[in-house]
């Protein structure tokens, strides 16, 4: 087929056309400056890469590269200071909110996120996470809801769906022996301490749009000192939901999107407009 | 309406051949190509010259791999502005 079309006087235009289309003026979409040249180790088609792609391009935007500092958890994203070219911390495992509070409370000026995963956040750091919101920090918390503990091969998680597979529950998860899954970000919404809960997804483009916005919010709610804003992003994880990226997608959307439905669940500034 | 015309740049090194773009594109202008790239993944490539530069496949990209060109249309703006002036008048007349 090809040698065909490269038969075809046609198509010489056409690559003439192409390479005039591919110039800097015409520039619209590019690589963030923030995302270093590493390349990333998670599995393909994982949403891992999206979120840490958008917040390099939030801080691009706000032009903060300079006054960013993000807490790394223990997971998947460990390594996440490998990728983004900011000042970035480890934590012990669910910590990582109790260090960016501490980060936060020395450095003021400067903008500090966190970045967790659901068994980190929702497991291990329980405790950390909601006083951190109960107090009201002025941190913004990026949660990752992958339903499974990613890194460590697949077990059940908090988080994880009514009678789903894992390697801990091999027959699905039994709401009655192993508890309900736990919406963190529904509990955090209660308290007075947080200022911007939303949940929000990044399998399609328009979500992962929404996303962006939300992450920009984030750190423009933290500029006036309004409070914790916490972010959670409902993702995948193709390997160990043993299917491949577009399979993993579709199960978000049909399995995990109606228990964790998309939106804000506290916007302070949706309300007075 | 003329449709927009764009072109897209994937660094086939940092592909992994998750297909996710392939099923973002609106236009289907993307495939799997039938060689690998350095690490082994089956990389995408563009086979349909339809781009629009909507940027839906380098928004859902993982690894950020993509690069997206779209030309920039300067008439279009310029006839609306034109057709806002004119409107203006317009009203500024009747009143």
């Amino acid at each position: 087929m090809n040698e065909k079309t490269m038969l075809d006087d046609d198509h010489y235009e056409n690559v003439i056309r192409e390479e005039s289309v591919c110039t800097s003026e015409n520039l619209v979409y590019e690589r963030p400056e923030t995302l270093l040249d590493t390349p990333l180790h998670y599995c393909p088609g994982c949403g891992h890469g999206v979120v840490h792609r958008i917040i390099a391009e939030v801080v691009d935007e706000l032009g903060i590269q300079e006054e960013t500092i993000g807490v790394a958890p223990v997971g998947c994203a460990v390594f996440a200071y490998n990728y983004l070219n900011i000042d970035m911390s480890e934590a012990a495992h669910g910590r990582a909110s109790a260090v960016a509070t501490g980060i936060k409370r020395v450095l003021p000026e400067k903008y500090v996120f966190s970045y967790q995963g659901d068994g980190d956040l929702a497991a291990i750091g329980t405790g950390e996470t909601i006083h951190t919101c109960n107090r009201g920090e002025n941190l913004l918390i990026i949660f990752i809801n992958n339903g499974i503990y990613g890194m460590t091969g697949g077990q059940m998680a908090p988080t994880t769906l009514p009678g789903m597979k894992s390697t801990t529950s091999p027959f699905g998860r039994d709401v009655k022996s192993m508890g309900a899954p736990l919406k963190i970000t529904d509990l955090v919404a209660q308290l007075p301490g947080t200022y911007y809960v939303t949940r929000q997804s990044v399998h399609k483009p328009a979500n992962v749009r929404k996303t962006k916005k939300a992450i920009l919010k984030g750190f423009q709610f933290q500029k006036e000192n309004k409070g914790t804003c916490f972010v959670e992003v409902v993702s995948n994880c193709p390997s160990n939901w043993k299917m491949t990226p577009l399979e993993s997608n579709k199960f978000l959307e049909d399995q995990m999107l109606p228990f964790y439905p998309l939106g804000d669940l506290k916007n302070p500034e949706r309300k007075e407009k | 309406m003329a449709k927009a015309k764009g072109d897209i740049v994937i660094d086939i090194e940092r592909c992994k051949g998750c297909e996710l773009c392939i099923e973002a594109c609106p236009q289907d202008a993307l495939e799997v190509s039938r060689q690998v790239n350095k690490k082994g993944y089956l990389y995408i490539v563009k086979v349909e010259d339809t781009c629009t530069g909507c940027e839906s496949c380098a928004l859902v990209c993982p690894e950020g791999g993509v690069t997206v060109y779209r030309v920039q249309n300067k008439k279009k703006t310029q006839v609306a502005q034109v057709k806002n002036i004119t409107s203006d008048i317009n009203i500024t007349v009747k009143e």
